[in-house]
């Protein structure tokens, strides 16, 4: 397989560069020091202990992160990849195994109680007080915040109005609909104006249109200078939105940088995929020869070629078939992307 | 009326005032969580309340008011002796306490560690953990002592001519004491059920917890009278509810026999602090993992 081990390179370099164009507009110290950093993690870890019969579940295994203030920052990784684990130890709600990681330059495990009153959470699943109701459960996070009644109150207000909520303020928690409690999670989230906001999976489940309204949201609140880190796995979600995403699989992080960046370093070329009906022919290896070819696999009878400069590559790939009597039953051409940028750094399909 | 039908409201909430000040210190963010609970409470109060008076009222109404109508002497406590609703009265005040403060803690933590992990909402607040399974406790205490509350009209009124419980409150100390940490014993009992249990088997609790500690829980006979029983006796000292029971009757019903008071309440007050140091670490380890 292809996959680098460590990925080393990408994984540390593009961090460094990056500073120029990931702080438009603030003078980014150029040591990134403490006060520029909203959340760093070294090595942090997470092994589940193994419990009846099942067995120890390592779910994060030593990522290093750097989240500046007011960076919108994205985890991208498929389902299990150890996202939400990361999020719940950066939350102060999962106790890390190993590693380290701090929050505002607090420690997660040191100063949980001083780190919850800086941050806002958005879970992945309705976590919403469902004894109150929306607009109760805003006051309420707002007292547990520390602020007045009235205060409290104003702020809701304020926040459903914002948010186009404010017909729903006396629904309950699981009456409304799943992209309008979402809404209400993030207010709740803003009601002590948050250092950092993190969001797990805010779209999951959420139909397309709900979804874009909900990037509106968080374009929004970026703009207005909130730091946010995002989980997805979501391709297009990161690459709307994220100034820098962390490609994470397995508990690892395998590459970050912004999505140019991770487009360019992580040499993510153009992919065609083509399926033939039998075995693939041998032609097809002398390809990878070719300049403005970087690799090709051969899988049976799929081939896979990364290609810098695809014109006409798939319909050669058909003839070359042709001419060894071989049939072509699929094809893909996949521009470089973030899925071509998880394709190339793990040899697996994102969704496979 | 889905999230479609506002499509374009929410898109810029880019002027987000910054929030007012705040001090969120702990008795603060403490006192705004009892502050939650007084909220659902009074929005839950008859259906809350209903639950926990009906098996007490049931029961004074058929066994101090029904059974000696029909001239059931099964029940008299004998020529001259209690009545059977003086020994009811400090019993079912004790079970209704005992009850409604298991009820008023396990119920909610069964959706609040299970469905949608909702603990996350206040587990998120800046208070320590552990201090949240306090709160969580005395929130449920509380409910416990109002419930203990509501069922004295209850068994005080309802009886046969003839059959009044004879009560005078001997010790007014004693009385509060063992009403007010007997809601905190039983709540962090309940805290301490509630999380070392798999959700999916609270009928069970009821069924082979809660029952067997109200039947046991000398609501029916005083302690002493079980000497006739010895083993039963002595297992009934592993009941939190006994001491509670035989601590309402030394403070309520004096004639009637019961422990010494330095039994309940080093076993009420002793209990409280093991049950809560314990079910506070159970907690923390169900919302940390």
């Amino acid at each position: 397989m292809t996959k680098p081990p460590q990925a080393a390179p990408p994984e540390t370099a593009p961090a460094e560069t990056a500073s120029p164009e990931t702080a438009p507009g603030e003078a980014a110290a150029p040591e990134a020091d403490q006060p520029e950093i909203a959340v760093r993690t070294v090595g942090l870890e997470k092994t589940y202990a193994a419990s009846g019969q099942r067995p120890e579940v390592p779910a994060v295994r030593g990522i290093d992160l750097d989240v500046r203030r007011g960076e919108f920052f994205g985890l991208l990784g498929p389902n299990g990849a150890g996202k939400s684990t990361t999020i719940g130890m950066l939350t102060t709600l999962v106790v890390p195994t190993g590693g380290s990681a701090t929050v505002c330059g607090l420690d997660v495990v040191k100063d949980a109680v001083a780190i919850k009153r800086r941050i806002g959470v958005v879970s992945q699943q309705n976590s919403l007080d469902s004894d109150l109701d929306v607009f109760e459960n805003l006051e309420f996070r707002g007292r547990y915040f520390g602020l007045s009644a009235r205060d409290a109150r104003r702020r809701a207000d304020e926040l459903l109005e914002l948010f186009g909520l404010t017909e729903q303020r006396g629904g309950k928690p699981f009456e409304i609909s799943g992209g309008q409690a979402k809404r209400v999670m993030i207010c709740r989230a803003l009601m002590h104006g948050p250092e950092v906001l993190f969001l797990d999976e805010p779209t999951a489940g959420l139909d397309p249109q709900t979804r874009t309204n909900l990037w509106e949201v968080l374009r929004g609140l970026q703009a207005a200078g909130q730091t946010i880190l995002l989980t997805t796995h979501y391709m297009e979600e990161a690459e709307a939105l994220c100034d820098r995403v962390a490609v994470v699989d397995h508990g690892e992080v395998l590459a970050s940088g912004t999505v140019d960046q991770l487009k360019s370093n992580a040499g993510a070329d153009t992919v065609i995929t083509v399926a033939y009906d039998s075995a693939a022919p041998e032609e097809v290896r002398g390809l990878s020869e070719r300049t403005g070819i970087s690799k090709v696999e051969i899988n049976g009878g799929q081939v896979r070629v990364f290609a810098a400069e695809p014109e006409g590559l798939l319909g050669e790939l058909v003839a070359i078939g042709a001419g060894a009597g071989v049939g072509v039953t699929d094809a893909t051409q996949l521009r470089p992307s973030l899925e071509t940028v998880f394709l190339t750094l793990t040899g697996r399909d994102y969704r496979e | 009326m889905t999230a479609s039908a506002v499509p374009a409201a929410p898109a810029a909430p880019a002027k987000l005032a910054p929030p007012p000040p705040a001090r969120a210190t702990l008795p603060r963010t403490f006192g705004a969580m009892m502050a939650r609970e007084a909220r659902v409470m009074r929005k839950n109060f008859v259906s809350t309340f209903t639950r926990v008076l009906v098996q007490p009222v049931m029961f004074v109404f058929v066994f101090a008011y029904v059974l000696p109508k029909l001239g059931g002497g099964a029940m008299a406590g004998g020529a001259g002796g209690p009545t059977f609703s003086t020994i009811l009265l400090p019993g079912l005040i004790g079970s209704s306490i005992i009850m409604q403060a298991m009820m008023a803690v396990i119920f909610p933590l069964m959706m609040e560690l299970t469905w949608q992990k909702s603990i996350t909402d206040r587990a998120l607040a800046p208070v320590p953990i552990p201090l949240l399974a306090v709160q969580k406790i005395i929130a449920a205490a509380a409910q416990g002592l109002i419930g203990g509350l509501l069922v004295f009209p209850a068994v005080l009124f309802i009886h046969a001519d003839g059959e009044a419980p004879k009560v005078h409150v001997d010790n007014w100390p004693v009385l509060i004491v063992v009403m007010v940490v007997g809601s905190l014993l039983s709540a962090s009992g309940g805290l301490l059920l509630g999380t070392l249990l798999n959700p999916q088997k609270v009928q069970m609790l009821f069924a082979m917890v809660l029952l067997p500690m109200t039947m046991l829980g000398c609501v029916y006979y005083p302690w002493s009278a079980l000497e006739n029983i010895r083993w039963l006796q002595i297992l009934s000292l592993f009941n939190p509810l006994v001491y509670v029971s035989e601590g309402l009757r030394s403070a309520l019903t004096p004639e009637v026999p019961h422990m010494p008071t330095w039994a309940f309440l080093l076993a009420i007050i002793a209990g409280t602090a093991l049950l809560t140091w314990a079910a506070t670490r159970t907690f923390t380890k169900r919302v940390l993992t």
